[in-house]
């Protein structure tokens, strides 16, 4: 059978439909997932920045500004609440708990990814499922835990506790970092005469950098998540995170203090979106990497 | 070979089952400490009746258990639990595959499409919730004011009020803040799926929807699994959304284990009835094990 010249433009035009409808539904997709998941967050965006006489009459457009937008209810965030310090003990918290996860981390994700353990594969397993042990079913003997130290309100209580957070899922990605460095590279090293020690700190290291990196950036991202722990551990509003100091601390029993709750919200949802974006991609190279067998 | 073996002893380090234990030792023992020792605790505290004012280990059997069954807070706690992980998941299956699949392809302005979509998910959870809490506000909420609008609606919905609504919100807020974990999950899946396998069902002819269901969906299926897994034990076990949202009301018609178990075991101070509530979760937890299990044990077989 051979084909015609209108048999080719049909299936052409046929084609040309298809894709121009794939593309229209791609673009009607996209828009209506990015609405979906933003909508509370531009709302909140532009209540952060309403009068009280705005935001609080019921029939007023909840999307526009009805009235001058002002700065007040920040200045009130900032000056009259303890946000700065919620701030500074989760920036706190965080760092320390992202330089302990890494100095735990790397070596046992090095051991798992290159040293051909019996029970390496096993114990990469093991580790990742601890990652699936919620705080949750922990948290209440933790609690006891944490008072029998006297670590109870006190940063260094989350400091202790949030490693076991942070480390096996960072110890799964690092291990597929690792597995992206090829073998050779730390051979040659070690042929040269470098101890296995000196190849690692002097040849993998320093292509570990990005991998580290994007550890640091999510261990950091899980500190200053966590809420369950610092509930429970810390009462006492010089030492609690954003995580809880702005739902505890900014409602006051049945009062309110939107503008300033809402500006809370989005002075950190934004910048930490925006960094954990940038290393989305390498995210999910880690953790495919991390899957594949060493 | 034998020149690299013989490199490798001429320090200590370089024994590679001394190195082993070196580099994996601080990792097992934080873990064993920290997870481990508070894990035996939880089961020992069930057995108990421990509370913050008697803080003796006194053994009393199967007590405090019997105890908790009886509630029938607990009932509705345990039945919500189920419902909501349920309900939730798959909506966030289907949500989150067809997420991926746009995620995938290349589109103007995707970069600010990605940011958006993913901002439930980074944000810290308590926060991100927090913007729901006026969302579904009882008088000023911005659905009821397009409701009213639209003329669908005369008195405001009380969201958050009512049994219905509010079970209704808490799985929505759920839902939305799981997705975009569960779609980078399913994306990562996506971009492993080798392109000409896709390609080739396209130049036979077969649509997307044909593609989708026999070719893309059943590939798919085990990192769908993984995406499901991380969305049961994050909706089973998270209480952040319900606590900042409903704290289990109105009249504990949104309890669920993890809210309740935090309700009695530390605001309650009822510390053994708080650790039984949560060992609920264990059994739920062994059986999402053996599934990860299985599946690490099947992708070694391909």
């Amino acid at each position: 059978m051979t084909w015609g010249d209108t048999d080719i433009q049909t299936l052409q035009r046929q084609a040309d439909r298809r894709r121009q409808w794939g593309r229209f539904g791609l673009y009607a997709g996209a828009i209506l997932f990015a609405f979906l998941a933003a909508f509370p967050f531009s709302w909140a965006l532009i209540s952060m920045f309403k009068q009280s006489n705005d935001l609080y009459v019921k029939e007023n457009n909840p999307f526009w500004f009805n009235e001058a937008p002002t700065l007040e209810h920040m200045r009130l965030l900032f000056l009259d609440t303890n946000y700065l310090t919620f701030i500074t003990n989760t920036i706190f918290v965080g760092l320390v708990v992202t330089a302990i996860t890494l100095l735990i981390a790397l070596p046992a994700a090095y051991a798992l990814a290159r040293l051909r353990l019996r029970w390496g594969e096993r114990l990469g397993i093991a580790i990742f499922l601890v990652y699936l042990i919620p705080p949750t079913l922990l948290f209440i003997p933790m609690t006891r835990v944490i008072t029998s130290l006297g670590l109870q309100e006190s940063l260094w209580s989350l400091i202790l506790v949030y490693p076991t957070i942070t480390i096996p899922i960072s110890a799964w990605l690092l291990m597929g970092f690792f597995k992206g460095i090829p073998m050779d590279l730390e051979e040659q090293a070690m042929v040269d005469g470098h101890s296995r020690i000196g190849a690692i700190a002097r040849v993998v290291l320093p292509l570990m950098f990005p991998g580290i990196i994007a550890v640091t950036v999510f261990a950091f991202t899980l500190a200053s998540h966590e809420f369950i722990y610092a509930l429970a551990f810390n009462k006492s509003s010089a030492v609690k995170t954003i995580a809880t100091g702005v739902p505890t601390e900014l409602i006051r029993g049945d009062v309110f203090f939107w503008q300033s709750l809402q500006g809370a919200v989005i002075l950190i949802a934004i910048p930490i979106a925006l960094i954990f974006n940038a290393f989305l991609d390498r995210f999910i190279k880690g953790f495919t990497m991390g899957a594949v067998k060493g | 070979m034998t020149t690299t073996t013989a490199t490798k002893q001429r320090y200590l380090g370089d024994n590679p089952r001394f190195l082993a234990g070196l580099f994996m030792s601080p990792a097992v023992l934080y873990i064993i400490a920290l997870v481990g020792f508070p894990f035996v605790l939880a089961i020992i505290y069930a057995f108990t009746d421990i509370s913050t004012g008697n803080p003796e280990l006194e053994f009393v059997g199967w007590a405090t258990f019997r105890r908790v069954l009886a509630d029938p807070v607990f009932r509705e706690a345990l039945w919500n639990t189920f419902l909501f992980a349920v309900i939730a998941n798959v909506m966030v299956v289907v949500l989150a595959t067809a997420l991926a699949e746009i995620l995938v392809r290349d589109f103007k302005g995707k970069w600010l499409v990605r940011f958006l979509v993913l901002l439930p998910w980074v944000a810290p959870v308590s926060l991100a919730t927090i913007t729901w809490l006026w969302t579904l506000d009882s008088i000023f909420s911005p659905i009821d004011w397009v409701l009213r609008q639209l003329g669908l609606i005369t008195e405001n919905m009380y969201w958050l009020g009512q049994p219905g609504t509010a079970m209704t919100s808490v799985i929505a807020v759920q839902t939305w803040r799981i997705v975009p974990l569960a779609a980078v999950i399913v994306m990562a899946g996506l971009i492993a799926i080798p392109s000409d396998i896709t390609d080739a069902v396209a130049v036979d002819g077969a649509g997307f929807w044909r593609r989708m269901f026999q070719v893309t969906i059943p590939l798919l299926a085990p990192i769908i699994a993984v995406a499901v897994l991380f969305g049961l034990i994050l909706t089973i076990s998270d209480m952040s959304v319900v606590y900042v949202l409903t704290r289990g009301g109105p009249t504990n018609s949104t309890q669920v284990l993890s809210t309740w178990a935090f309700i009695k075991g530390i605001e309650g101070g009822a510390l053994a009835q708080g650790a039984a509530v949560a060992l609920f979760l264990l059994p739920v937890l062994i059986a999402i094990t053996a599934i990860v299990l299985r599946l690490a044990r099947r992708r070694e077989v391909m």
